[in-house]
């Protein structure tokens, strides 16, 4: 009872806060935290289109900034200064995009035939995890298979008696990371058996928790990995 | 450029924390007129001669760097600020006093720039030294606490840094904690009494949860 009151006032709040969010919140600071939960985060989260591609045309718009300011002989200090601002930009893409490059390259075979992390991947990045697939099938092919009994052939599965694909690394679901919560969230349940007690999740501290648990939270940007 | 962290260690290199601790703001002092910048990371200045005003701590170093500022030493690094945190950091067994989530990175940064503008630099740096290390011996007793129960652990007021260096343990122990918690864990036990012998080192074994 208590919780479906809290629940419809919390929604509620979600929609002023994202407002506000949108309105304070800076490309930067987004990026930023874009970065640093897809670093943190075990699993691949949602690629992050419409930043990317604000953040690539911000970078676009101050190299030609750059480039104006130092043919029209601005002083070198503000240029350098420019400079680095944009230096740090590309910085956190690129890792932000490499980040995500390594997580997919370590689970190509599971995001390829889960549709739900398949379409979490960008367009260029579906291509990256196609070739990364056939690549490593055709390694692993050539260089031990081929050589096997015809039993254990597969890259997939340990053999023919595996009911499913049991040589798919995937994302541990249930390793623990650090969180923060932007705002109070009130008692959350932290084991869907719902035998724990439930814990407070308060603004702005940091809580050590289950991945799973608080998997939905992340994804709408209601806790901050750090 | 910086090279990226394994991302299942430690989620962050020690210089990745300074990239991000370099994002927050200080407050210097110009000694030149400059325009205001309107950056990515956000719009900063006018900048006027003994005139004070915000920037991130990156731009401040730069413009130290070139000798185009003071920097203003945060008020949580004064000497006396400091000397209260550490006596309740003492006076605590438990508790974390609440500093810049970037305490160690900014000190260190300003330390390394800005020396000059510390009054007092030894008396500081040694505090912080001190300050560092009561609450790293705190981290270390107050990690005792997790056991088999534990499915969440609050790290009120601790700094990146050094949520950073507890994270490899403090992840791994829980999720251990989790594994061997869980019902198919229990049932492979069962089943596999010889499954003892592969973690002859685990401790005292927990009695197994009646069924």
């Amino acid at each position: 009872m208590a919780s479906s009151a809290g629940e419809g006032s919390g929604s509620g709040l979600v929609d002023t806060d994202d407002y506000e969010s949108l309105i304070s919140t800076t490309d930067a600071e987004l990026l930023k935290q874009a970065w640093r939960n897809e670093k943190a985060a075990p699993e691949i989260l949602r690629f992050e289109a419409s930043l990317v591609q604000r953040s690539r045309e911000q970078i676009q718009l101050m190299e030609e900034t750059i480039e104006e300011y130092s043919k029209n002989g601005v002083d070198a200090l503000t240029v350098s200064l420019y400079q680095m601002d944009l230096d740090r930009t590309m910085f956190l893409l690129r890792s932000y995009l490499r980040t995500r490059l390594q997580k997919i390259e370590k689970y190509a075979f599971h995001i390829q035939k889960t549709s739900e992390l398949w379409n979490l991947l960008s367009k260029p990045e579906q291509t990256f995890a196609i070739r990364c697939t056939d690549d490593m099938g055709q390694l692993f092919e050539q260089s031990v298979l081929s050589k096997l009994p015809d039993r254990y052939k597969s890259h997939l599965k340990q053999s023919v008696i595996s009911e499913e694909d049991d040589m798919v690394p995937e994302a541990h679901l249930d390793s623990f990371v650090i969180c923060r919560c932007k705002r109070f969230l009130g008692a959350f349940q932290l084991d869907e058996t719902g035998v724990e007690k439930p814990v407070d999740l308060e603004a702005d501290d940091l809580y050590a928790l289950r991945y799973k648990s608080i998997k939905p939270l992340v994804e709408s940007g209601q806790v901050d990995l750090v | 450029m910086a090279s990226q962290s394994d991302p299942h260690g430690s989620a962050f290199s020690a210089a990745e924390l300074e990239f991000l601790a370099e994002d927050e703001m200080v407050e210097i002092v110009p000694n030149i007129r400059m325009d205001p910048l309107n950056l990515i990371s956000g719009d900063f200045g006018p900048f006027r001669p003994q005139i004070a005003t915000q920037v991130p701590l990156w731009l401040a170093v730069a413009l130290k760097k070139r000798g185009k500022c003071t920097i203003r030493l945060p008020d949580w690094m004064s000497v006396e600020k400091l000397t209260q945190v550490l006596e309740a950091e003492r006076d605590s067994a438990r508790d974390f006093q609440p500093l810049p989530f970037h305490y160690v990175e900014i000190a260190r940064l300003l330390f390394d720039h800005a020396r000059d503008d510390i009054p007092d630099i030894y008396m500081v740096r040694s505090l912080i030294e001190d300050i560092k290390d009561v609450r790293f011996h705190k981290i270390g007793t107050g990690l005792e606490i997790i056991s088999e129960r534990t499915y969440a652990v609050k790290l009120l007021n601790l700094s990146a840094m050094e949520v950073n260096i507890v994270r490899p343990f403090v992840a791994k122990a829980l999720e251990t904690f989790y594994k061997l918690d869980s019902p198919e864990m229990i049932q492979d036990a069962e089943r596999r009494p010889d499954a003892r012998t592969q973690a002859p080192d685990r401790g005292p074994r927990r009695p197994l949860r009646p069924r």
